[in-house]
């Protein structure tokens, strides 16, 4: 009897946490199917007497250019991550595999740039980026998020693992130091890289400080600067659209995620080749 | 093909001296054989041959020209790793023309699609998959170029190592450990390939393993290394007979060769366990000295070492009878015919009677000796009781 309870509180305990992590996401799911008097209806149901979810989809889009949003989402994402990758994958290979003078202390200061909270350095970035003349442009939302510390670090701690002799072997067959990098350690990376590939795509598309600060036009607006601006409207806050709006915003995340999902779960637990 | 000349070598890691001025030449063609236990700097030394590590001193030579200064890639030496080294993600066709393409091809070419576009590509891309067809026929591999090195054998994928390494002629192939991977029988199959490969191909060969019955049985030379240093550069048979040092007496061959110690005599000769032996040595009398002696050197005989048998190892054709000193425990084996172990079950004591033997300083350098003309075994001692 004690050894059956012993897992069943273990689920109980992990369904607790579940439902917890989930109810924000429900709730979100719940209201943006419901028309403005039922979303502050003393009482709370699931589902809506009355469905207003075409209204709210709608209003999402036509209120504001959600669309534009999500394009512009993709767009940032994208052009961080490859910029990301470039630059992670031949310094991790610099730092995992060449021995060089000063390598150590090189990925110290790479570790402690960790540490570093990107609040930061958003004022000297915001006066460069002016200098340059290129605040409010993609290149400014773009531009501070393309070398990843993290993506470095996680890259890093992968190539550990490839085995010398491979490197050995491609430098005798006449690979050059970036042609490694490319031919041998990616390949053998990849479950690695899309991983970091997911967590990047999460994180910038979830990025709501530093775009609100570089960039002003609508047009050029992330997901979650978008969100933001339908309470910023002077009509106040609708909660339907805003929470359907959240949701489309939400959808590519969770589908991106199970997508990757074993190249994910595998990159995290190292467990790439051999 | 080429000669490979390692002139005065030396490499330290940190506080420790890997290689201490060590030199090998080896001849064009010639089988090489680096034997030595992990850590004597044997792959240290053919890594610095290859330029993957610097060397601290000394001059590399690959035929006339001095290569130090030259990257890997400058050096057309292809090796042959332990663990085979192939890339998992490629298939067997892929592995064998990485090393051609990377020559053959310019970057441009190499590129997956515009590559294919640019004059000649077409070209030299057909005349690198006939050179990698006609690498992997002779090592049995053709019906296996679309598989990955994961669907592989550890034969098959030592095989197709092989097959990469040969496939641009290189000017000598370098192997690390190639075989000691494989368990025994598939071991015995790619010595043989390596020894029609290099029939073939009349191949330059380094060849470092720790295998002493490896070495002996396919190189010209053999050079035992131990601590960064060269012991003895030698073929085989001398090696096994003549050994320069009691280390590379104990090293080479299996079992061991026998290390008894021994003083020399009043009148210069040897003696050993009570025994007078028929042998004399230059060396001042009263020195303490060691003997070694091969297992199948030994025989029972009406005189010579007293021992006891402890137990007996049978090996089909023969066997080995392992035997204390009566008088001072030390261990001895013999090698004997395994109708002639029958008579000396465990527990029975037996003279031994050496019928060659090697005489040692105390430092383990080789002594001379020579035979006393006429002379017999006898007891140093007067017989007991």
């Amino acid at each position: 009897m004690a050894d059956r309870l012993g897992p069943l509180l273990r689920h109980a305990l992990l369904l607790l946490g579940a439902a917890v992590m989930l109810a924000p996401f429900v709730l979100m799911l719940s209201l943006s199917l419901k028309p403005p008097a039922e979303i502050f209806a003393p009482e709370f149901r699931l589902l809506p007497v009355q469905w207003a979810a075409v209204e709210n989809y709608t209003a999402a889009f036509t209120k504001v250019p959600l669309a534009r949003f999500l394009l512009n989402g993709f767009i940032v994402t994208f052009c961080i991550f490859a910029a990301q990758a470039v630059t992670a994958l031949p310094m991790a290979y610099a730092l995992a595999k060449l021995r060089w003078h000063g390598r150590d202390t090189a990925f110290l200061l790479v570790l402690a740039a960790l540490l570093v909270p990107p609040q930061v350095p958003a004022i000297p970035l915001y006066i460069a980026l002016w200098q340059l003349d290129l605040l409010n442009t993609y290149a400014a939302v773009i531009l501070p998020s393309t070398i990843s510390v993290f993506g470095i670090f996680l890259m890093r701690q992968f190539f550990r693992t490839v085995p010398d002799d491979l490197i050995a072997a491609a430098r005798m067959d006449g690979l050059g130091e970036f042609a490694i990098v490319w031919r041998i350690m990616l390949p053998t990376a990849a479950p690695a890289l899309a991983a970091f590939g997911c967590l990047s795509f999460i994180w910038n598309w979830n990025e709501f400080f530093w775009p609100y600060i570089a960039v002003q036009s609508e047009q050029l607006m992330t997901p979650p600067l978008g969100i933001a601006f339908f309470s910023d409207t002077e009509a106040g806050t609708s909660w339907g659209p805003l929470m359907a709006a959240a949701t489309v915003t939400t959808a590519p995340l969770v589908l991106a995620f199970l997508l990757a999902q074993r190249a994910f779960v595998r990159g995290v637990t190292m467990t790439g080749i051999k | 093909m080429a000669s490979v000349d390692l002139i005065g070598i030396g490499k330290r890691f940190g506080a420790a001296e890997v290689l201490r001025d060590v030199t090998l030449r080896v001849a064009d063609g010639e089988f090489l054989a680096i034997l030595g236990p992990s850590g004597c700097g044997k792959s240290t030394l053919l890594r610095i041959l290859a330029g993957l590590e610097g060397a601290d001193r000394g001059e590399v030579r690959l035929g006339d020209e001095r290569v130090e200064h030259l990257p890997p890639k400058a050096r057309n030496l292809a090796m042959v790793f332990q663990s085979y080294a192939l890339y998992p993600y490629m298939t067997v066709r892929q592995n064998i023309a990485l090393p051609l393409e990377m020559r053959r091809l310019s970057a441009l070419q190499r590129l997956p699609l515009l590559g294919g576009l640019l004059p000649g590509t077409a070209l030299r891309r057909r005349a690198i998959a006939e050179d990698v067809a006609a690498a992997a026929e002779p090592l049995q591999l053709t019906h296996l170029l679309e598989r990955r090195p994961a669907q592989l054998s550890g034969g098959q994928r030592q095989r197709v190592a092989l097959a990469r390494a040969m496939v641009r002629h290189p000017a000598a192939f370098l192997m690390d450990e190639p075989l000691s991977n494989l368990d025994a029988r598939l071991r015995t199959e790619a010595r043989a390939e390596i020894m029609a490969l290099r029939q073939r191909l009349g191949a330059t060969i380094l060849y470092v393993t720790h295998d002493q019955a490896e070495a002996m049985a396919m190189a010209d030379r053999v050079a035992v290394m131990q601590g960064g240093r060269v012991l003895q550069l030698a073929p085989p048979q001398e090696l096994y007979d003549e050994p320069t040092s009691l280390e590379v007496a104990r090293f080479v061959g299996s079992p061991p060769m026998n290390a008894i110690p021994a003083r020399i005599g009043a009148e210069g000769h040897v003696e050993a366990a009570g025994c007078i032996l028929p042998w004399r040595s230059s060396v001042a009398p009263g020195t303490q000295v060691t003997l070694g002696i091969r297992a199948e050197a030994l025989a029972p005989a009406a005189q010579g070492f007293p021992v006891r048998v402890e137990r007996v190892e049978r090996l089909g054709a023969e066997a080995l009878m392992h035997c204390a000193l009566s008088r001072s425990g030390e261990a001895l084996v013999a090698r004997l015919d395994a109708a002639q172990v029958g008579a000396h079950p465990p527990g029975t004591s037996l003279l031994l009677m050496p019928g060659r033997a090697v005489l040692f300083d105390a430092q383990g350098d080789r002594l001379p000796m020579t035979l006393r003309h006429g002379a017999a075994i006898t007891s140093s001692e007067p017989a007991y009781g």
